[in-house]
């Protein structure tokens, strides 16, 4: 029984903690930010969704070296001593799910706008008001964007092992365990430890799912 | 005719065109909507209506000519409401449909409750309330679009081809309400291909077609004496090309 180790458990936990942080800040900034791209025009716009969509494919590995060279000692940041603690990892990930959920984001509530944009205006709903409507007519598909970056975060080792070093009992995660094990050649452990992370990973999609479909029951 | 429909009107094209993607869906379009009985526009498919009523509503903006409402050049849309063909339901019960609709229109929030009773029970929807509005049948979900119009206490009343989709009862229902409406003093502008309805609840017609004005006048003279041919093709039920 994994959740008898104690060890094991404190991996797994710091592992939930550090993704769901970073998934959570993730939301709050990259939710708006992705409605108000969507519902504003700008010069540059076009430019702008394309990077957000070329970040999406961001790899860790750079993402998890950038930040190495921030906050390191001799970096610009090093002031703030982040480096190798979970703090680190949560900024590495949300930076990470940040252009998901944005990105996820923006395609949603345009597609909606193009939907209620006529009815809306000729209700001469205030601006304001339209972006909350907006963004509570689409919940349950800005949930699937959540989902999406927490997927992201909660598979992802190149940046959270550079930024957090792998360090046992303080910033080991699931993904850097496999990692660790895998080179050790503890196969065995390695594969029960991916197991694990799966079966995490499908409850938590399964939990959302359940929710969504009820809430878009209620909702009809 | 209260006296602020008599504000919100007369409504006048001035020479207004608009396109769309290289065609002309307006041209030169020159008429002036009084205050009165309800206006219908009648014309086969593509001939205008719906570009015509977005105008009216101010969704859509002249690309040349120009508009007036009451002599002024700014829409007045809180004077104004709009149902649509296919009206957009909000993900929440008829009740709070109505509700968003009345904060929307900045209603008094004492009455709120009240008023969104008054409302149901305007559009006989009264045992309908607490349903989600997006499981209702079309005929009722074009009741809650009316509904939430009327939340915005309008002066002009404008209706996109409101019955194109409903069966024969809901259509009667919908015209039995515009026709309550209108006898309140709210000035009703409808679309329709549907020259029945337009005999049921014309004052006058405006007929349109290609995106030009054909006839204009009282609905009694244009079913029994149109002026041009291509009306009296329309009215004798052939295809007008």
């Amino acid at each position: 029984m994994p959740f008898v180790n104690p060890e094991l458990f404190a991996i797994l936990s710091l592992s939930l903690f550090v993704s769901l942080s970073a998934v959570i800040l993730a939301a709050i900034v990259g939710i708006p930010l992705g409605a108000l791209i969507a519902l504003t025009h700008f010069r540059g716009k076009a430019a702008v969704i394309v990077i957000l969509n070329a970040l999406m494919g961001l790899p860790p590995v750079v993402l998890g070296l950038v930040l190495y060279l921030l906050l390191s000692r001799a970096g610009p940041l090093g002031f703030a001593g982040l480096l190798f603690t979970p703090q680190a990892m949560i900024l590495a990930q949300t930076l990470l799910v940040l252009p998901i959920i944005a990105s996820l984001t923006r395609q949603t509530i345009q597609d909606y706008w193009s939907e209620y944009r006529d009815e809306l205006t000729a209700m001469n709903v205030s601006k304001r008001r339209r972006v909350a409507t907006l963004l509570t007519e689409a919940r349950f598909s800005l949930l699937t964007a959540v989902l999406a970056g927490f997927g992201r975060a909660i598979g992802e080792v190149g940046a959270v092992i550079i930024v957090g070093g792998n360090i046992d009992g303080y910033t080991r995660t699931m993904t850097t365990a496999v990692a660790l094990e895998t080179s050790k050649g503890n196969l065995w452990l390695a594969v029960n430890l991916g197991l694990l992370l799966m079966i995490i990973v499908v409850l938590i999609n399964v939990l959302a799912g359940l929710i969504r479909r009820a809430g878009e029951r209620l909702a009809a | 005719m209260s006296e602020a429909a008599r504000a919100a009107l007369p409504i006048e094209f001035r020479d207004v065109s608009y396109g769309r993607a290289g065609t002309r869906v307006l041209d030169g379009m020159s008429i002036s909507i009084m205050a009165g009985a309800p206006t219908v526009l009648v014309g086969p498919n593509g001939s205008g209506k719906t570009t015509f009523l977005r105008l009216v509503m101010g969704l859509l903006t002249p690309q040349a000519g120009q508009m007036l409402w009451a002599g002024r050049p700014q829409c007045p849309v809180t004077r104004l409401a709009f149902v649509f063909q296919r009206p957009m339901m909000l993900r929440r019960t008829v009740a709070e449909n109505i509700r968003y609709a009345l904060r929307a229109a900045r209603a008094s929030r004492e009455r709120e409750s009240a008023r969104i009773d008054e409302l149901l029970a305007l559009v006989g929807l009264e045992a309908l309330g607490r349903r989600p509005a997006r499981s209702l049948s079309g005929g009722e979900q074009q009741r809650v679009a009316l509904a939430r119009a009327l939340a915005r206490n309008p002066d002009v009343l404008l209706l996109d081809e409101p019955t194109a989709s409903l069966d024969p009862a809901a259509t009667k229902i919908v015209e039995d309400l515009l026709r309550a409406v209108a006898a309140d003093g709210i000035k009703i502008i409808l679309s329709t291909h549907d020259l029945g309805e337009a005999r049921r609840l014309a004052g006058d017609i405006i007929m349109l077609h290609r995106g030009r004005l054909l006839e204009h006048g009282p609905a009694s003279r244009f079913f029994n004496a149109p002026v041009t041919r291509e009306a009296a093709v329309f009215l004798a039920g052939e295809l007008l090309l």
